[in-house]
């Protein structure tokens, strides 16, 4: 778990992930997803390792890993729920299940339940157009989501 | 001879559960002692019948759909193994009316072959354009791209032919091929779909630009949100290499050239294609001005193509079977096919690949068959979230880049998003400004700042604080946006914005609005 994690392991694990990808033309934004990939979040402490293997600012990294929305700056919790609020998802009743989904689980979007078991994301877009509204569980898409599978959802994911 | 089922692999079909069928149905066989191969395959596009299983027979393929794990059992029962009658068959797929009604040039192959079989797209003429265009001279592989009239997909529709020619006469050491593969429009999965159905198609337009331009390295920026397009992409680019169609001699020409999936993080501006480049190029992904253009200075300031996927994927047939016969298809400047995209309250939602022409009702009444919701469609968004939406009474636009520009629109990528009449429209104005705001890279002022005033002017309206002025100040600010903005983003934003305050000024008087919490 992250908070385990010392600066000295975050640095030396951040430098053998620089070693591995250094080499690639533009290497800073498979660098941080491979970052967050094992960490969950981009950790604080990655930013000067990072920058440092590149030759970069440390502010440079930071502008960067604060740019996209994909990055987090904080661990989320043990499962990531993603919403698609975007058009398609709208016309299908997707604002409805936002809503229902933020009231099942007590938090707004980009937060996490107080029990640290899910962290709530907004998306926008999953290309489920034609079967909205979709949503993105760990990774996994679902698709035609309506109230009835979206509270089995936060049930399997809360057990 | 063991019997050929195919079941999708594609994305939507698995997020409606087509493992969990297949699944079921390998239990099934192996149950009841019958040998089958399970292949699967791209999606077809049909998305309300997904799953749909597809049975090889003498008579071709049989389809059934939608089908769950439940009906497995029934539908073995049924001999649906030899094409028996069932609630859930559809006949030959190639015969269900919103498949053989297509023009299928792009997607020829996409849900009929195994994605990450390079035998099975040989055997369907696939590597055929390339072949016959590693014996043309480059300049006469960009002379037929040209001559095909095809534009770009993206939804800029600039002319694919003229932008390879600029590259090709730059001078440099080394230039690059981008395919922009950052699908981020609302109501668009033309991408994704072949990504994950035809992905060799892609390979295949791409080294034919790269052959035709002098480039030798080319980039996939795909989205982070679509990871199954990137592992079978990823894949396809593998095996592409082990059978020698890319790396240092490409099918022996003594022709390099080699691709890199690279996957986005989340930022929609970054289908922009200055703006792809700099996070290609590991920055933040802020829009470049232009001049200078990517194909003099692109990405690391060498010449480069950036190509939609689409574009890309079309460039294989035109040589395969020669830019007249590509032309011969569509209206006016539009030419070719366009692989319409039906989404959001559809009864019959997917791809539709089309020569250009049909009229916008002809899409949503006719092919789309309304909404699913069963009431009266009362707005269609044409081409994501920086598009227009179309009352009923615009519904005779043919889909056409020129015929749409005229009406105040765009098609864009060519996704469209059907509403029924319970949408509000000034709900989704504001949308398209919050969606701006949460998406300006932040480089320019109108569309930074702009976008923000603009979802405040909005809920003023909403609240009837002076509405009329507001309005007024809304339609100014949306005038600063169009014409300051340095891209698409704060520059088509007005797009979405106006045409809901022009088609439907009864949703603008004052009163609540339902949205969702922050």
């Amino acid at each position: 778990m992250s908070l385990s994690q010392t600066v000295e392991e975050i640095s030396t694990r951040v430098t053998a992930i620089c070693d591995d990808l250094a080499g690639l033309e533009g290497p800073l934004l498979p660098i941080l997803h491979e970052v967050q990939e094992t960490w969950g979040f981009i950790p604080e402490g990655a930013l000067q390792t990072i920058a440092k293997k590149l030759n970069l600012s440390r502010a440079e990294v930071h502008g960067v890993a604060s740019f996209y929305h994909d990055f987090r700056h904080n661990a989320p919790g043990r499962h990531v729920i993603k919403i698609c609020r975007a058009e398609a998802c709208q016309a299908m009743g997707g604002d409805a299940i936002a809503n229902q989904a933020q009231r099942k689980l007590g938090i707004g979007w980009s937060e996490t339940t107080p029990d640290q078991s899910v962290t709530l994301e907004p998306v926008y877009c999953l290309g489920l157009c034609a079967c909205a509204p979709a949503a993105m569980v760990d990774g996994k898409l679902v698709a035609r989501l309506d109230n009835d599978r979206l509270d089995r959802m936060i049930k399997e994911v809360r057990s | 001879m063991s019997l050929k089922i195919f079941i999708p692999l594609d994305s939507a079909s698995v997020a409606l559960g087509a493992d969990d069928v297949a699944t079921a149905i390998a239990k099934a066989a192996d149950m009841r002692g019958i040998d089958i191969t399970l292949i699967r395959t791209g999606s077809r596009g049909l998305y309300w019948l997904e799953p749909m299983v597809e049975i090889a027979t003498d008579n071709g393929r049989i389809a059934y759909g939608p089908v769950t794990p439940d009906d497995v059992d029934a539908l073995f029962d049924a001999g649906f193994i030899t094409g028996g009658e069932h609630p859930l068959s559809l006949g030959k797929t190639e015969e269900i009316p919103f498949l053989k009604k297509q023009t299928r040039l792009t997607f020829a192959r996409c849900g009929i072959i195994d994605p990450l079989s390079p035998e099975d797209y040989r055997a369907h003429d696939g590597w055929a354009g390339l072949e016959k265009a590693l014996k043309l001279d480059p300049a006469d592989i960009v002379q037929q791209v040209t001559d095909s009239g095809l534009r770009g997909r993206g939804g800029a529709g600039f002319p694919t032919g003229i932008k390879w020619k600029t590259v090709a006469d730059a001078p440099a050491d080394q230039k690059y091929i981008v395919c922009n593969a950052d699908e981020g429009d609302s109501g668009t999965f033309a991408d994704r779909m072949i990504m994950e159905g035809e992905p060799f198609v892609l390979i295949e337009g791409m080294i034919i630009a790269g052959i035709a331009t002098g480039a030798t390295k080319g980039y996939v920026y795909t989205r982070s949100e679509y990871p199954d397009a990137i592992r079978i992409m990823t894949e396809a680019i593998d095996i592409a290499r082990a059978h020698k169609v890319l790396g240092p001699d490409v099918l022996g020409s003594g022709k390099a050239f080699d691709i890199e999936v690279r996957m986005g993080a989340g930022a929609y501006v970054c289908g922009e294609e200055t703006s792809l480049l700099n996070s290609l190029e590991g920055k933040r992904g802020v829009v470049r001005a232009k001049p200078p253009l990517p194909a003099h200075e692109g990405f690391l300031g060498k010449p480069t193509v950036v190509n939609n996927v689409i574009s890309l994927c079309s460039v294989p047939v035109i040589l395969d079977k020669g830019a007249d016969f590509y032309r011969d298809f569509g209206m006016g400047r539009s030419r070719g096919t366009i692989p319409i995209q039906i989404a959001g309250n559809v009864k019959y939602g997917g791809l539709f690949e089309t020569a250009f022409g049909l009229t916008l009702g002809e899409i949503v009444d006719d092919i789309a068959g309304g909404t699913a919701t069963g009431k009266p469609v009362r707005a269609v968004q044409v081409g994501g979230p920086l598009g227009a939406y179309f009352p009923r009474d615009l519904f005779d636009t043919p889909f056409d880049y020129e015929a749409f520009a005229k009406r105040d629109g765009l098609i864009g990528h060519a996704g469209i998003v059907v509403f029924d009449d319970s949408v509000d429209m000034m709900k989704q104005a504001r949308f398209a400004m919050e969606f701006c705001a949460i998406e300006s890279c932040g480089k320019c002022t109108p569309c930074r700042i702009g976008s923000v005033r603009g979802t405040e002017v909005v809920d003023k309206i909403a609240r009837g604080e002076d509405p009329e002025r507001q309005i007024a100040l809304l339609t100014d600010l949306c005038q600063t946006m169009k014409f300051g903005s340095l891209c698409a983003l704060g520059g088509f934003t007005p797009y979405p914005v106006m045409s809901a305050l022009t088609h439907f000024p009864n949703d603008f008087k004052p009163h609540a609005l339902d949205i969702a919490a922050e």
